[in-house]
């Protein structure tokens, strides 16, 4: 008799395994445990998806223009995966928090971003663009998973205080190696903390498939920690709406955490510095074009007459403008004066601090005059 | 004025900052009803409840982590790492976010996290139970780093660490927490001198001895005996090793002129260092002969029975002292 033993997982496969509500050429598929999360979802808010993605898609190309014409030192591109993010990020509720990595700009324009603060981080104007407590995300994160036990101990703060509030982090399937997203997920289930687990599985860790951080589905791996969790078609964004308001209702509700795994391909490279030709076959590449997400949902709207034209234009339109924004916000950052790098690294006052902060301005004050 | 131990005294500091401000909590590794190894959380868990005290995960970097996220909630949460060889799983947490997530905001999200360590030797430890790792600390911006020595500042400082606006890492050396003293368990703190100011435990014209933490009692110990041969040592316990008070410092080597720094820690780029460093470009013309470190070799810490091989003792530290002062010693023989 041979041992009953976990299989090992065809990664390959993943996108088949997934949840799904719109099939890659936009037909609309029933799925009786998703269906109920988007029964109000009406044309006109999957126009505004719809409009939402394309925008994102613009920002995204331009933050890579800035990024070639060397306006921005720096661009993590999000081209493939509007859908894992918009989907999500709009099923939020303004009061929720989140804490993201720094692939995240669909999310961070979701949750209100202005077009300058896109950049400002890239740029290295800033390290963080906004005032975390005002948009309720808290800044980009890039050590990979750190920010998933933020969340948790976010989380925890809104269980103690019996708020209604959910703490949301994401994180690709590269981070899923880490111990931090690992503990993330004991601290979470062992405090029941309301929080949910955004994993995009974009494929790619830089140059590393996913087969080399998990030989197992990774939405299959949050049940080993007592967490349920959903695998979605991560291309799908009324999917990714559905799965996130199942998990943010499972969270609201008390009954502790909830994951997702969005599954869904990172079209464009790691980074502007990084180049895929050397490690990704251009025929997965080709493959995955023919699921795009924002086809997808054009596709379904046209069908059934819900989007013309005219309205892809507008939305198209709305992108370029948004684009404009953020290229004239970039072009018009006015760098921090010199002293402005000792400001905050305390939040009191440091004898230490301040007497280097003296004698570099005593330095800088010796070329005034020459 | 109350005698009692300087753990005890941590308890007591603990249990006023909780009563003070609801958003202290408290977090860490068998704190709740054990009381913590050391006992330093005794009772606390049954007196405000296991949402303030909490008993968390056998994952370091997960208390940092999520210590952080409290923080960004606006609690002040108090981290025990259980003995000073577990802090490095907690590394990242603490120098990439703990440290930096002020900087990296502009100042919009505060990290009044204190971090406990239970810290260095001496007490017959098992590995990874004896260490120093404060430089470390010492040597990343964003964090301040305090340590004490008797339990009058044990109690004080604790609870201003906690109502700092900034990180600190708190060094408790474990082979004092059974050391009495008084302590004014009435006093307000807004009395108290800031944390970041070092203290001169011991006036004396000849020399000046810095240390911090357990190694004060080995110094003021070898003050006594040096005055009966005569030396008058002065000795300065720094107290906050991150920043450190260099108007305390320079003031007397301005004095004295000749100085010995010790500690437990290993020697290379340590603490010591950085002060005699410092000493050396702020008060070269004072100086009457090379300050000298007495520290830990540049050993892994060694297994029990050798560890009084490792730490400085009284002896070593006289012997450094007959060094800045010129007189017969270790390296130039008794009868020089």
């Amino acid at each position: 008799m041979s041992m009953q033993t976990t299989p090992i997982a065809d990664t390959t496969q993943d996108l088949e395994l997934s949840e799904r509500l719109l099939a890659p050429d936009g037909t609309r598929q029933k799925n009786p445990e998703l269906d109920p999360f988007v029964a109000d979802v009406d044309a006109a808010q999957l126009r505004a998806l719809h409009r939402d993605m394309v925008i994102l898609r613009r920002i995204d190309a331009e933050g890579i223009a800035l990024q070639r014409q060397g306006q921005l030192g720096l661009w993590a591109p999000c081209n493939g995966q509007e859908a894992a993010q918009i989907g999500t990020a709009r099923a939020l509720d303004p009061i929720d928090f989140v804490f993201p990595s720094y692939r995240e700009t669909g999310v961070i324009y979701a949750r209100g971003a202005q077009p300058g603060d896109f950049v400002r981080v890239w740029r290295g104007e800033e390290g963080a663009p906004f005032d975390p407590a005002e948009m309720r995300i808290a800044p980009l994160q890039i050590i990979i998973g750190a920010q998933t036990l933020h969340a948790v101990g976010y989380a925890m703060g809104i269980k103690h205080e019996k708020a209604p509030e959910v703490a949301v982090t994401y994180f690709g399937d590269g981070a899923t190696s880490q111990g931090d997203v690992n503990e993330a997920m004991v601290f979470a289930a062992s405090y029941q903390a309301p929080i949910v687990f955004v994993c995009q599985n974009n494929h790619w860790a830089i140059s590393e498939p996913v087969a080399v951080q998990s030989q197992y589905p990774i939405a299959g791996r949050a049940p080993g920690f007592g967490i349920p969790s959903l695998r979605v078609d991560g291309n799908d964004v009324l999917a990714c709406m559905a799965a996130m308001r199942w998990a943010l209702a499972h969270a609201r509700a008390g009954k502790g955490p909830a994951f997702i795994e969005a599954v869904t391909y990172r079209m464009g490279p790691h980074t502007t510095s990084d180049d895929p030709t050397r490690y990704r076959d251009p025929a997965e590449l080709e493959a995955w074009r023919t699921r795009d997400p924002i086809a997808r949902l054009e596709a379904h709207l046209r069908t059934a007459g819900e989007l013309d034209d005219e309205q892809v234009a507008a939305a198209q339109a709305d992108a370029d403008v948004m684009a404009r924004e953020m290229r004239a916000a970039c072009l018009g950052m006015v760098t921090r004066e010199p002293l402005a790098v000792f400001d905050n690294v305390y939040a009191e006052p440091h004898c230490g601090i301040d007497r280097q902060r003296d004698e570099y301005a005593a330095y800088i004050s010796s070329f005034e005059g020459v | 004025m109350t005698e009692i131990t300087l753990g005890k005294a941590l308890n007591a500091g603990l249990r006023k900052a909780m009563s003070d401000d609801e958003k202290v909590v408290l977090m860490g590794e068998d704190i709740g009803k054990l009381g913590g190894v050391f006992r330093i959380t005794d009772g606390l868990q049954q007196e405000f409840g296991a949402a303030r005290v909490i008993d968390t995960p056998l994952a370091e970097s997960g208390i940092v982590g999520t210590a952080v996220g409290l923080a960004f909630r606006g609690y002040r949460p108090v981290v025990e790492i259980q003995f000073d060889g577990f802090v490095y799983p907690a590394f990242d947490q603490i120098v990439s976010q703990v440290a930096k997530l002020h900087y990296r905001t502009q100042g919009r999200v505060k990290m009044p996290i204190t971090i406990r360590i239970p810290w260095a030797g001496g007490i017959g430890a098992a590995e990874h139970h004896s260490e120093s790792p404060e430089a470390y600390f010492v040597h990343t911006a964003g964090l301040r780093v305090i340590t004490v020595s008797n339990p009058q500042d044990a109690y004080r400082c604790l609870q201003q660490a906690i109502a700092s606006d900034d990180p600190v890492i708190f060094f408790e050396p474990k082979r004092l927490y059974h050391h009495k003293g008084d302590v004014d368990l009435e006093a307000s703190l807004a009395d108290a001198p800031p944390v970041g100011v070092a203290r001169v435990l011991r006036e004396g014209t000849d020399a000046t001895i810095i240390t911090y933490g357990a190694m004060v009692s080995t110094a003021l110990d070898a003050a006594s005996a040096a005055e009966d041969d005569g030396v008058s040592l002065e000795v300065i316990d720094l107290r906050s090793i991150s920043p450190i008070d260099y108007d305390t410092v320079t003031a007397s080597v301005r004095r004295t002129g000749r100085v010995v720094v010790a500690h437990e820690a290993s020697r290379e780029a340590g603490v010591a260092a950085e002060v005699i460093a410092s000493i050396t470009e702020q008060c070269f013309e004072y100086l009457e002969a090379p300050p000298l470190r007495v520290t830990g070799h540049d050993i892994p810490y060694p297994p029990a029975k050798l560890e009084k091989f490792h730490l400085p003792d009284l002896d070593r530290i006289l012997d450094a002292v007959d060094r800045v002062l010129d007189r017969p010693n270790s390296l130039t023989g008794a009868e020089s």
